[in-house]
């Protein structure tokens, strides 16, 4: 099925934004890998709960977009930091598979309160301005769609100066590069971690504010939206953030492109092309598109 | 010797309690969930090999008891294959593609073997909904033939009790057997440092396959008695989830201990059943419950309990000791 130029630049525009939301999950699961060797399940509930606080603010109290947003984002960091204080630190000498049932557990837990708080119906979330589909050549976008673009690229910018310009940021790399010197030159390490998990919580509270008003909001929403996330950090490269975000770019755009272009009846394996593509990764180069040795 | 011998003895106990139970239980539906526990119990065994003794992560396990169930299900109740046959294929084909997916999959370790398992899981979910030809999509297949010998046919929860605890049985003598010898010191060995292990001349990479081909079988089969008993086969019953309540059965009771896998696989297919009748808050207690055993009691409630009873024995001062 041979598309036309509109039809392929239709799916590339929603690839994209679809690939900036994988790209901000990804980010999170980065993060955390970086700071701890640990693989956060959970990081999909950081979404879901991003998205349920913004209905809640917004939709049932009736607060401002903008302070919707934010109760929703200092909300999720919240949790992250609470995640990593209450799972993560008190256990002793974790194995690997201890850490990976820990942090599933967690996110059992999380998306149970979620459904208790929330119920198990998908909510909907207004969109921050209008409805209205932008033409861009003859493919057309909604206005939330470049609010995605937009705010993801403001965050990996803040990400970026947070980096490199203040002394959390860097304290938090040097901590990332080799925990032991940190420590030497009088990082504190462990604190170094739970502001990873809380700042890994503000990537996904802020992908599931800006996501919410396409996708919806349900208690469920973070189990396939954080595989597919985990899927994107292995494709670029797992330990490197600009890997994350080129990661998540790059899924996005060949889940809709497979999608868009398979032949009809077969669109419902295309959550079966992000697994697919971390499986060829996994096993051709498992260090990813750009990622160094592995840890 | 007498260690050894001890892990025969789980055996008998189980032996004997698996006799009398089915007195004890009050109705149909109590026999059922029994069924239940001693399918789990089956992948479980094979699941706590794997993950247990030769320490390989695997978060989609339930893709092979999903395949021995559609095996037996789509001969059986579709193209008319004797129950058996469609079971005996059931096995061998989740065999064969354990060793298909091991090959590439076991060259991972740590966390990135759990993903890779958990997308090949994810993936035969997929193919399960979407091959609708074949294996029904979200209708799923009906009307299963239940296994028969002779006259006999095992079309009552009773019945399939008796064959269900057989298999368990002989599953446990397996794990046990297969423990103790030389298969189980190379896959011990390979848990503890796959490095001192390739030194030592132990060939890991074969022993990984073989313990998780084996875990495949055992879970392909543990499906097809599903297929065989329910008579009714879903992709939702091997996705995720499942795979999930798998991995904590392994991990709850106490992974490397025989008597551990069968109390994770009653305690997890109890609560999951518990689960289905009070959704909500439930699913809040097991991942906090979860969360606070691997916290705090990682060896698993099983082994882990047994292991703090002995520090704190040890910790008690005796006379005459130094401190």
């Amino acid at each position: 099925m041979i598309p036309s130029g509109d039809q392929f630049l239709q799916y590339l525009l929603s690839g994209v934004t679809l690939g900036s939301i994988y790209g901000m999950i990804a980010l999170g699961f980065t993060l955390i890998h970086n700071a701890t060797g640990i693989v956060n399940f959970a990081q999909g509930e950081f979404v879901a709960y991003g998205a349920l606080i913004v209905f809640t603010c917004s939709g049932v109290l009736g607060l401002p977009m903008p302070l919707a947003i934010l109760i929703a984002v200092v909300g999720v960091t919240l949790v992250g930091a609470a995640l990593e204080r209450a799972a993560i630190r008190p256990s002793r000498r974790p194995s690997v598979i201890t850490l990976i049932i820990i942090t599933i557990g967690a996110s059992i837990f999380l998306r149970g309160t979620a459904m208790w708080i929330w119920g198990p119906d998908a909510l909907p979330i207004r969109h921050f301005s209008g409805e209205e589909p932008i033409a861009i050549g003859r493919a057309s976008i909604l206005p939330q769609h470049l609010w995605i673009m937009g705010i993801v690229l403001g965050t990996m910018v803040a990400l970026w100066l947070l980096g490199e310009k203040t002394q959390v940021g860097k304290a938090m790399r040097a901590c990332a590069m080799d925990r032991e010197a940190a420590q030497l030159v009088g990082i504190p390490a462990s604190r170094m971690v739970m502001l990873s998990f809380a700042l890994s919580g503000t990537l996904g509270g802020i992908a599931g504010a800006i996501v919410a008003p396409i996708a919806m909001g349900q208690y469920n929403m973070g189990i396939m939206l954080g595989l597919k996330g985990f899927c994107a950090a292995i494709l670029g490269g797992m330990g490197n953030p600009l890997g994350a975000v080129l990661g998540g770019l790059l899924l996005g755009t060949l889940e809709s492109l497979g999608a868009g272009l398979s032949p009809i009846g077969w669109s419902g394996f295309k959550d079966a092309i992000a697994f697919g593509i971390m499986l060829i990764v996994l096993l051709a180069k498992p260090t990813g598109l750009l990622g160094r040795g592995g840890r | 010797m007498k260690h050894e011998l001890a892990r025969y003895r789980w055996i008998v106990i189980v032996a004997a309690a698996a006799a009398v139970l089915p007195r004890l239980l009050p109705d149909r539906y109590a026999i059922h969930l029994a069924v239940m526990i001693g399918i789990n119990t089956i992948v479980a065994l094979g699941l706590n090999l794997l993950m247990g003794y030769a320490g390989q992560v695997s978060l989609g396990q339930a893709a092979f008891v999903g395949v021995g169930a559609y095996a037996s299900a789509i001969l059986s109740a579709n193209m008319g294959i004797s129950p058996w046959f469609a079971m005996a294929a059931g096995v061998a084909l989740s065999a064969l593609i354990g060793a298909a997916v091991g090959v590439p999959l076991l060259k991972l370790r740590g966390h990135y073997l759990a993903m890779g398992t958990l997308g090949f899981g994810m993936i035969v979910h997929i193919v399960l909904v979407q091959w609708e030809s074949l294996t029904g999509g979200t209708i799923g297949i009906m009307s299963v033939p239940p296994l028969k010998i002779g006259g006999i046919s095992f079309d009552s929860e009773l019945k399939m009790y008796y064959l269900v605890a057989a298999s368990v049985i002989v599953a446990m003598a397996l794990a046990a057997n297969i423990i103790n010898s030389r298969v189980g010191r190379a896959m011990r060995a390979v848990h503890g440092s796959e490095i001192a292990a390739e030194m030592s001349g132990v060939d890991t990479a074969r022993y990984k396959l073989q313990v998780f081909v084996l875990s495949a079988a055992m879970a392909g089969y543990a499906g097809s008695l599903y297929a065989h008993h329910t008579t009714y086969v879903h992709p939702d019953s091997f996705g995720f989830h499942y795979s999930i309540y798998l991995v904590v059965m392994v991990v709850i009771g106490g992974m490397a201990s025989i008597g551990g896998a069968i109390f994770g696989a009653g305690a997890v297919t109890l609560i999951a059943e518990h689960l289905r009748s009070f959704e909500e808050f439930s699913t809040v207690a097991f991942g906090f419950i979860l969360v606070a055993i691997m916290v705090f009691l990682p060896a698993g409630l099983w082994r882990g309990t047994a292991e703090a009873l002995r520090r704190l024995r040890r910790t008690a001062p005796t006379p005459g000791e130094e401190a």
